[in-house]
């Protein structure tokens, strides 16, 4: 991905601590349009911890965020709001709302946030419903779907506010291995669409066919950070190539979304 | 035997208006008690320290004290201070206030029920708190507190008698004085434990019917 494309995040010296362990000391990264940025690392490393400092759901100790140039100030809720609308959040355990139905998850927040109007909101929330293929499923509620469906309402849920950036937080993570696919198929497709992405993920696969960078977190730094070709093949350090080839070893390579 | 024109004539006219005032009550106290019931669990779980010890020291307060005092001191105490409330008004106060604690715990705990990641979800689509707390947790928890909320109203029922002590005159006390004036005790209070019977099973039914209204698929089994 060429690097002269558009500034849309840039993360400054994240320093994040709960108690006296520190889980980030010091994040830098920036995520230009349509790029694709994945970050890997051992669990409990501070990754989720991470995503969260950039929607400022976790409040960062020390650090900036800044979208297309702006910086979040978390002192004021109503810009953290307005932020918020245009950083997609993608959580590992979907949370999508219990009591509405797929469609109703995906058009509340266009209709409560965006104070959008409701025919409008839902032929809006119909058509990012149909992205993700679950036109079908539309009407029927959280517990009557599989949890690939359900994260690809929560995606759905997410593209509908029309954000600058996604953020994925292990999204296949708490699926049954036959799911993965799905939902690898609907984030590979976006992608490929320009959309501009940070993934936390374990599916090496998924990492090595689309990222544009891997981010290589450990104990709280980033510790390598580079294309995948570089982080598989000439890795800076022994302790990266033991992790991937682990990953690799573990979740496998390939993982069907491909077949999409 | 029976004497039919007692019934007839003099007791069911008197109980009459008695009953209808007790709706009267139970038909201000339930609505407003269970509003304010949300407004302080909300206060308690999502409020800064100082609105939520307000809304902690209201519940202790209203549940630890008997209701009957709370209904001497509205009704017998407050016009030493200058206000007089009627009996109605007094009553009504009285059951807003002790309902909307008991009911005030039950959507506590429905809304701490209520999974994190709802909130967070929300917060991450760009809605604010208070927003998210209105049209996400709210009418998961108050599903949730139905059970619970409808053990309190139908106990408000019953004990809408109280409002006899501050002398409003209500289904128990217009039975209590057609009692004593015809000295027919057992009759009487048969036939106002009945009515009683009748319209907590008629609210109950109700209060089903609407619990499984609400229901949606993956709360069936929650039941």
């Amino acid at each position: 991905m060429p690097k002269n494309k558009e500034l849309i995040l840039q993360v400054k010296d994240i320093h994040k601590s709960f108690g006296d362990k520190e889980v980030l000391k010091g994040i830098s990264f920036e995520v230009h349009k349509g790029e694709t940025k994945v970050i890997i690392g051992p669990s409990g490393m501070g990754k989720s911890t991470l995503l969260r400092c950039i929607n400022q759901l976790t409040i960062p100790d020390k650090g900036t965020i800044w979208l297309r140039g702006q910086e979040v100030n978390h002192h004021n809720a109503r810009q953290i709001n307005q932020f918020r609308q245009k950083i997609g959040m993608v959580f590992q355990d979907f949370n999508l709302f219990d009591h509405l139905n797929a469609v109703s998850n995906v058009e509340i927040a266009l209709i409560k946030v965006k104070g959008m109007k409701k025919q409008e909101a839902r032929d809006k929330a119909m058509s990012e419903l149909q992205k993700v293929g679950l036109v079908k499923q539309a009407f029927l509620y959280p517990a009557e779907l599989s949890g690939g469906q359900k994260q690809r309402v929560s995606i759905a849920r997410a593209l509908a506010m029309d954000p600058e950036v996604m953020l994925f937080d292990e999204p296949t993570s708490a699926l049954d291995p036959e799911l993965i696919g799905e939902v690898l198929g609907v984030m590979q497709k976006l992608a490929q669409e320009g959309m501009t992405m940070v993934v936390v993920t374990h599916e090496m696969g998924f990492a090595r066919s689309v990222a544009d960078e891997i981010i290589f977190l450990e104990r709280g730094r980033i510790l390598e950070s580079g294309p995948p070709e570089k982080l598989f093949y000439q890795p800076e350090y022994e302790r990266t190539r033991k992790f991937l080839f682990k990953l690799t070893e573990l979740y496998g390579d390939i993982k069907g979304y491909h077949k999409r | 035997m029976i004497n039919w024109q007692f019934f007839l004539e003099i007791l069911f006219p008197a109980l009459q208006e008695g009953f209808l005032m007790t709706i009267k009550l139970v038909c201000w106290s339930i609505p407003i008690g269970l509003v304010v019931g949300i407004v302080i669990a909300v206060g308690r779980v999502y409020g800064n320290i100082i609105v939520s010890f307000f809304c902690k020291a209201y519940i202790v307060f209203f549940r630890g004290t008997p209701l009957l005092i709370q209904l001497f001191i509205l009704y017998y105490g407050l016009p030493s201070l200058g206000i007089y409330l009627s009996p109605f008004v007094a009553s009504v106060i009285g059951f807003i206030l002790c309902s909307s604690a008991y009911h005030a715990e039950y959507i506590r705990g429905a809304i701490q029920s209520v999974k994190s990641g709802q909130i967070l979800a929300a917060q991450a689509l760009g809605m604010s708190k208070i927003s998210a707390v209105l049209n996400i947790v709210l009418p998961q928890a108050l599903r949730r507190a139905i059970p619970g909320c409808s053990n309190e109203i139908i106990y408000l029922i019953k004990y809408s008698s109280l409002a006899f002590m501050v002398t409003c005159i209500e289904l128990t006390g217009a039975g209590k004085i057609v009692a004593s004036r015809y000295f027919a005790y057992t009759e009487v209070f048969l036939v106002i434990g009945v009515i009683y019977l009748a319209l907590v099973s008629l609210v109950s039914k109700l209060l089903n019917i609407l619990e499984d209204r609400l229901a949606f698929p993956g709360w069936e089994n929650k039941k």
